[in-house]
């Protein structure tokens, strides 16, 4: 399965995903703590730059990534305009975009493998509650199944079809999560027959 | 053990599907998936603990950059954008509709029902209201305001979280986690 990653190399790539996960954490709590619109600017203009580093294809993926936020910020947009706060208005939008763009900098820059190392990592001192095995056993399984589920719901959509000519609708949500139900028993049977999870 | 873990790891990935199913728009031109309803089903199915445990997990791989929200958004964009609270409030309302699965002895239909309007609406959107005030510095009432447009989505998806849960009791009643 595709992660967010992007597949064009850039510098960024290459920092230790730690030291980014924290840089992100400071630049998060700065944007949020200050009201400066000079500083958002700054701020904004530092990250698409950052982008840029990458090359057009890059920067243009980000910027898709970025799209899911337009219908906020046409309400903020509209809102402010009406009331006749454009300043403020404009300081929310930056501080948004600001956000989720280096947010989205970091996911894009850090390799899923080198996100589970952090993850373990920070997962440590629950090791005792959460063995780290059995989260990663986790993970995988889900990154699993997420295709077979997949292929079983197209497969259940064209049985339907086969079979009526109205549309499915929410009919077959029950077979799909019967089939999750099932999949998950026989997978613990087949845990349990290779000696169990510790 | 092996059982919870695997009923765990399979409904969170029913979530990742969820949110690929073809979507359909509301008549406000608000999308919706099926996406929340694999909330509320966590915990109809699957029980307080292990729902919100199931959803947990689901949260835990969009961080890690895997494009499993609704419209393949995913990383850690979205933790800081104006949806953050519903996805912090996902885990709780998970919880709250399987516990209300599991204290009461309704028929599986108006238990899950109730469970995920008590859970995916009552206890998700007060967690959603203040993640938008905050990130769109609004006060609580306007943001409200804008959570409002996805009530009605939700409250169809509250309908078919008890008719799912519903055939499932009919279907493969031991498979039923919260009412085991």
């Amino acid at each position: 399965m595709l992660t967010l990653t992007s597949p064009v190399d850039t510098p960024l790539h290459r920092l230790p995903a730690g030291a980014k996960l924290a840089a992100l954490a400071a630049t998060t709590l700065a944007l949020f703590a200050t009201q400066s619109i000079a500083l958002m600017c700054a701020a904004l203009a530092v990250i698409a730059a950052l982008h840029l580093i990458g090359g057009r294809r890059f920067a243009a993926h980000g910027l898709r990534m970025l799209w899911p936020l337009w219908p906020f910020v046409a309400v903020v947009a509209l809102w402010h305009l009406w009331a006749g706060q454009a300043q403020q208005g404009g300081t929310v939008v930056l501080r948004m975009l600001a956000a989720v763009a280096a947010a989205n900098l970091v996911t894009m820059t850090t390799r899923l493998s080198d996100m589970i190392t952090v993850l373990e990592w920070l997962a440590r001192p629950l090791s005792p509650l959460l063995p780290p095995r059995r989260l990663a056993l986790a993970i995988a399984l889900v990154i699993r199944f997420i295709p077979v589920l997949s292929e079983r719901m197209a497969t259940l959509a064209q049985a339907f079809r086969a079979r009526s000519p109205r549309r499915s609708g929410w009919r077959l949500l029950a077979p799909a999560a019967l089939a999750a139900l099932d999949d998950a028993e026989h997978v613990a049977d087949a845990l349990r027959a290779r000696g169990g999870v510790s | 053990m092996e059982r919870s873990l695997t009923h765990i790891a399979l409904f969170a990935a029913l979530i990742a599907v969820l949110g690929l199913v073809p979507r359909v728009d509301l008549a406000t031109g608000v999308p919706i998936t099926a996406q929340s309803l694999g909330i509320m089903l966590c915990g109809t199915v699957l029980g307080a603990r292990r729902g919100a445990l199931a959803v947990l997990l689901f949260l835990l791989l969009v961080a890690l950059g895997l494009p499993l929200l609704s419209g393949g958004r995913g990383g850690l964009g979205v933790f800081v954008g104006p949806t953050v609270g519903f996805l912090i409030g996902f885990p709780i309302a998970a919880f709250v509709a399987g516990w209300v699965m599991e204290r009461t002895t309704l028929a599986p239909f108006w238990a899950a029902g109730a469970g995920a309007v008590i859970g995916g609406i009552g206890v998700l959107y007060p967690f959603g209201i203040i993640g938008i005030s905050v990130v769109l510095d609004k006060t609580l009432a306007e943001a409200a305001l804008i959570a409002l447009v996805f009530l009605p989505g939700d409250i169809l998806k509250a309908v078919l979280a008890g008719l799912v849960t519903q055939a499932i009791a009919r279907a493969r009643p031991a498979a039923l986690l919260s009412r085991a």
